[in-house]
């Protein structure tokens, strides 16, 4: 073989392997853009799916007509009559906003206090372990709060509403908010149960929120003879308030789509709406866990897929408005 | 207190109100410090709580046995559940696992502009979709055709578990030095090699710090299963394509039906639950620790 054809050879070995290479590369292209657009699918077919199955009830009964009433009635509901409709919706939504603000007024005052100790004021050695602690709580699984809150929770709050009631049920206006009595599953102890479960997320956002104040404006408030509390105020607080107000969104926005824990307390009561903190309700996730795989009446499941649409749309609205809140903050934020 | 005097006004009307300052300033320290134990005693309190019942009701039968036919006699367990918890995620998981790590990649590595806005829009949102929302999407993709099964319960695990790898993996691209890469693609590597061979493995333990976390996510997990694998407490169920039981589930039904027999399984199944849940989510925070790159 002559040395000429040998370097032919070479060369073409060299270009088959590089076009074997390019090749890979390609393929490897394909395969993670096809992963990416899995993903997509994904999430425009849930949309799609949602409101596909909800579509003939909807067509049914009105939009509208979900929305104008608080009464869930499906054994009343016959295949033949469009009017009144049967599946109101409107407490499922209050039962899902009031539950969610009780474990919001609750959890974000916790949590901003315990964001501010763990990243400002904890034993240096010590901030690690306790964002660990407050993490933990993220692992508890939903069904395991739900068992906790009926067995330990809701025997502890008995004499906590019962003094609330009592104190604050005559009061004019506010009153009817705490008008007892409270037998324990009800929107109270849904709400508590809540709080915590929305607790991690709200304390880890907030955290990063701090984390991200000006060393220098700290130092300066320090310098300036700030105490470490007037510090925290003025330059870390203060500046945070956009950054914990989007925590709090995307901490409403876990609690809105929050399904066993609350199902488990919150007495399941699908008529009509109750002004009360200590009376029972039902919400959106939780009607649908619960009459799912029973829904056996004219429109009922559609009608349950309505519930999941609407569900759907609000915790889309709720966390896409924290995203944009906190994402500027900072862009590594959440 | 020269200083302080020479800010104007005497010492006698300084110092009361900086002592005041003091003062408050001891007293948030102290109320935030009181906070942080209240919640370190709460999380003891729910941990204990389940602890302390599920300890007195567990036994060996618990995990060889299924539920008794009658819910309120005494015996039995969740073997058929710990089975299910296992199969379901493992198949999420085989689901997951591709999907997640290669969306994040193409999200890191190849999406530009537009494109990549929407994805990680998406991936992000779809974290915050409620799962029971994901459990009514399966039930109206694949049990509507099918049926009830185990693997429509591992595809709506899995729909919960993508978003949570995909941030996770991406997060920990993010962070791996760009001298790296540009090192491996100057040495004549091509790119899909250099994501294989180099990118991927400097970011591994913090991915498998967030798969770990997703499967604990999804072990967890009740409402999408409510509506895909539906359960099952006859018998012991291995075939992914019949209904299935998972512990969630097992423990949702007898803790809310009245039985105290039936509560006491639930205990011990809470107690395993969250003992293997805990178990994956201090194990992935010490994997995340040894990560060569790290937040």
């Amino acid at each position: 073989m002559s040395a000429a054809s040998h370097r032919a050879e070479t060369r073409k070995a060299q270009a088959l392997h590089q076009q074997r290479l390019r090749f890979a590369d390609t393929a490897f292209r394909w395969l993670v853009a096809g992963s990416a657009t899995v993903v997509l699918v994904a999430f425009v077919a849930t949309a799609f799916f949602l409101v596909r199955k909800s579509w003939p009830a909807l067509s049914h009964y009105g939009v509208l007509s979900f929305i104008d009433s608080s009464r869930w009635t499906p054994s009343t509901a016959v295949a033949t009559v469009s009017h009144p409709n049967p599946y109101g919706v409107l407490q499922f939504v209050y039962g899902t906003v009031l539950t969610s603000v009780i474990a919001m007024l609750l959890a974000v005052p916790v949590a901003v206090g315990l964001a501010l100790y763990i990243t400002d004021i904890a034993p240096q050695q010590l901030r690690r372990p306790l964002a660990y602690v407050v993490d933990l709580f993220a692992a508890v699984p939903s069904v395991v709060y739900g068992f906790w809150g009926i067995f330990a929770l809701l025997p502890v709050l008995h004499p906590i509403a019962d003094n609330l009631s009592s104190w604050l049920g005559g009061i004019p206006v506010i009153g009817g908010v705490f008008a007892g009595p409270f037998f324990g599953p009800s929107y109270f102890a849904a709400g508590i149960v809540l709080a915590i479960m929305v607790l991690p997320i709200v304390t880890a956002i907030c955290r990063e929120v701090f984390a991200v104040a000006p060393v220098s404006e700290k130092e300066a408030a320090l310098a300036l003879g700030a105490t470490r509390w007037e510090m925290l105020r003025m330059s870390v607080l203060k500046r945070s308030t956009a950054g914990i107000f989007g925590a709090s969104l995307l901490g409403l926005g876990r609690a809105f789509g929050e399904t066993i824990a609350v199902t488990m307390l919150i007495g399941n009561s699908v008529l009509s709406i109750t002004t009360s903190i200590f009376g029972q309700g039902a919400t959106m996730p939780s009607v649908i866990a619960n009459e799912f795989t029973e829904a056996t009446e004219p429109f009922h499941l559609q009608s349950l897929f309505v519930v999941g649409t609407l569900l759907l749309i609000i915790t889309l609205i709720v966390n896409v408005l924290g995203k944009l809140v906190v994402s500027r903050i900072s862009e590594t934020i959440a | 207190m020269a200083t302080l005097d020479s800010l104007g006004g005497g010492s006698g009307s300084l110092a009361p109100q900086l002592r005041r300052r003091h003062r408050r300033n001891r007293g948030m320290t102290y109320l935030l410090t009181l906070l942080m134990a209240g919640i370190g005693a709460l999380l003891i309190w729910i941990l204990s709580y389940v602890a302390i019942k599920g300890v007195k009701a567990i036994n060996w039968g618990f995990i060889t046995d299924t539920p008794p036919g009658n819910p309120d006699a005494a015996g039995g367990g969740f073997y058929n559940g710990i089975i299910g918890t296992f199969e379901i995620v493992g198949i999420a998981t085989l689901i997951a696992l591709p999907l997640g790590i290669g969306c994040a990649v193409y999200l890191n590595q190849y999406a530009t502009g537009r494109i990549a806005g929407v994805l990680r829009l998406v991936t992000d949102v779809m974290l915050g979709i409620p799962t029971i929302v994901t459990g009514a999407f399966v039930y109206a993709l694949w049990v509507v055709e099918f049926g009830f099964s185990g693997f429509a319960g591992a595809l709506a695990l899995a729909l919960v578990m993508v978003p949570l790898i995909v941030r996770a993996t991406e997060e920990m691209l993010r962070l791996v030095p760009g001298d790296l890469k540009e090192a491996s693609l100057a040495l004549g590597v091509t790119q899909s090699r250099t994501i294989v061979s180099v990118l991927l493995p400097t970011a591994r333990a913090g991915i498998i710090t967030g798969v770990m976390l997703a499967v604990a996510r999804a072990m967890g997990e009740t409402a999408p299963l409510l509506l895909t694998a539906l359960g099952n407490d006859l018998f012991v169920e291995t075939n992914p394509g019949q209904r299935m039981s998972t512990l969630s589930l097992q423990i949702f039904g007898s803790a809310t039906g009245g039985f105290v027999n039936a509560q006491n399984r639930a205990w011990a199944g809470a107690l395993l639950l969250i003992a293997i849940v805990l178990t994956l989510t201090i194990m992935a925070r010490l994997i995340a620790r040894k990560s060569a790159v790290r937040r």
